[in-house]
């Protein structure tokens, strides 16, 4: 029995997750309950003095399925872009990766494949706090997790794909924060897309956050529509996959040139 | 083990390899020799099937590289020119990870990776991150590593590149075993003392091509005479007239920046003139002749440049 190769390259990447969590406790478990405490209760509160609810949920409801998915995407992007740099250019381990039976492509898809696995870790840490202070009404809340991981898999496959071409970091600010960070303000995070102008308000369904946010929601407050969340995830899994068109060309050309 | 015929690499318009032959066969030690920039690296890469060829045919352990790349990448070790450990594990840690990417059992991994860390002195660093580690240690850590699936070509690129003499002696004393235990050695260098040292065979690459063939000794008695006296001229000496001069005591000379390099095969005598001809000379010595005057001779260039 043979272990497929991208498998081989998610053990490597949970063995240094396993030497490491301590130190990545405090990301997994304690900047969840702060962003709740500081949305959720202190934000939350002022919402309900105003106007009782957001489509229908109280507002801690609201955004925990948000920020949930949000912080799983800004997870998979910073993890996609300075470890595949460091990866071929810096410590050079992925060259010791594919001069083994594994092929640069397969390092691709497994490298993904992880950081989609470590979001839904970090995505199931943030729904048990979420869960504790009662912003999850609904035992599907449970499927907020694997949205995440699509989520965050369609923010990491096209920035590793993206990375793994590049000689130095300058562009990765840049991209945390002209690209990843308006995104999580204006996806559904924090407010519902109904609020944006019109012309916003179109552009912000062209954000992959968007629907994971909006599937997200459906899990936790068990408010599904199928058509609806259906085209979600093939949304996201049309990302995925063009992206890995992508990616298994470009660090082929980079390891294997 | 490995057979080439006018292999070739092109990046764009630049020519990396350029159309070389050769053949390594098993259990030999076989050498690659030249300066940076000469080609060997990219050689060595496709040889590893990390690195498709451009033209001319390659064949390693029988299979084409070309569409066997992940089987033979399973028969080969491969130490690289620059480490590439994961630093952020430890040493047992990385050679566990290593052969899972060869898809070995877990418990087959840690036999062997006890094996391997004695045979490169590194057991009682088992636990040790790879980080502060020396640079001696960390090659050693490579080539273990390299070994962990019993390749039968094991391929090093500059194994001993950056490191202090001693650490170089206790790899060359482990790789010389490893010959011993029937694995074919493909290595890169340019160190001439190093080919000497560890190679049976090797070719010497310049400017992407192959100039020569043989066994170390062989390349030194057809290209150059069994010795050389090198003269180290006076700085205020003026060079081409003492050139000149030089030039009736031996088969050769070979002027460089700082020395005169005579070829003769009986070094003594020639000392010994030139010592009585009064050159102004700082000092007269003789050698051996070694592989660095076999480059030196077929590209008019020395090794180190």
């Amino acid at each position: 029995m043979s272990t497929p190769p991208l498998v081989r390259v998610v053990e490597r990447e949970a063995l240094v997750y396993a030497r490491l969590w301590r130190g990545l406790a405090f990301t997994t478990f304690v900047q969840p309950a702060l962003y709740l405490a500081a949305m959720g209760i202190g934000l939350g509160g002022l919402v309900s003095a105003h106007s009782g609810s957001v489509d229908g949920l109280t507002y801690l409801e609201f955004v925990a399925p948000g920020l949930l998915v949000a912080s799983a995407v800004q997870l998979a992007a910073s993890e996609s872009m300075w470890p595949v740099l460091g990866g071929v250019k810096w410590m050079r381990q992925f060259h010791g990766v594919v001069a083994t039976p594994i092929a640069p492509g397969e390092l691709f898809s497994g490298f993904v494949l992880w950081t989609a696995l470590r979001s839904m870790l970090g995505a199931a840490a943030f729904l048990f706090i979420a869960a504790v202070l009662g912003a999850v009404p609904s035992a599907w809340g449970v499927f907020a997790i694997p949205a995440a991981g699509l989520c965050a898999a369609a923010f990491s496959a096209p920035l590793a794909a993206y990375s793994i071409r590049l000689e130095s970091d300058v562009a990765f600010p840049l991209i945390m924060r002209l690209v990843v960070l308006p995104l999580f303000l204006f996806s559904g995070t924090f407010f519902p897309v109904s609020q944006l102008p019109a012309s916003l308000r179109r552009l912000a369904v062209l954000s992959p956050l968007w629907h994971g946010v909006e599937l997200s929601r459906a899990a936790t407050t068990g408010d599904f529509s199928p058509a609806a969340d259906l085209a979600h995830v093939a949304v996201l899994a049309a990302c995925v996959g063009a992206s890995a068109v992508v990616g298994v060309r470009t660090f082929t050309k980079r390891l294997s040139a | 083990m490995v057979e080439a015929r006018a292999l070739t690499k092109r990046f764009g318009s630049f020519v990396a390899v350029d159309a070389i032959d050769f053949e390594i066969e098993p259990g030999e030690a076989f050498g690659f020799l030249g300066p940076n920039g000469a080609g060997k690296t990219s050689t060595m890469r496709m040889i590893g099937c990390v690195s498709p060829r451009t033209a001319g045919e390659l064949r390693v352990l029988g299979l084409d590289p070309a569409n066997d790349g992940p089987q033979i990448r399973a028969r080969l070790g491969v130490v690289p020119q620059e480490d590439n450990l994961d630093t952020e594990l430890t040493v047992w840690d990385n050679l566990m990870i290593y052969g899972r990417y060869f898809d070995l059992p877990r418990s087959e991994i840690r036999d062997r990776s006890n094996e391997l860390l004695e045979f490169v002195q590194l057991s009682d660093r088992r636990d040790s991150r790879v980080d502060p580690l020396s640079g001696g240690m960390k090659r050693r850590l490579t080539i273990a590593r390299s070994l962990i699936n019993r390749p039968e070509v094991l391929l090093l690129d500059e194994p001993t590149t950056g490191l202090d003499p001693q650490a170089r002696h206790l790899l060359w004393d482990r790789l010389y075993q490893l010959k011993r235990s029937g694995v074919t050695l493909v290595l890169t260098t340019h160190y001439m003392d190093e080919a000497e040292q560890l190679c049976d065979r090797l070719v010497i690459m310049d400017n992407a091509k192959i100039v020569a063939e043989g066994s170390p000794r062989r390349l030194i008695e057809a290209h150059v005479t069994r010795e050389v006296v090198e003269v180290r001229l006076a700085v205020d000496a003026d060079m081409p007239s003492e050139v000149a001069r030089l030039k009736r005591f031996g088969d050769r000379i070979e002027p460089l920046a700082d020395r005169v390099l005579i070829y003769a095969d009986d070094g003594d005598s020639v000392a010994t003139a030139v010592n009585d001809d009064g050159v102004a000379a700082i000092s007269v010595f003789v050698r051996r002749a070694s592989l660095e005057d076999v480059f030196l001779i077929l590209t008019g260039r020395s090794l180190e440049d």
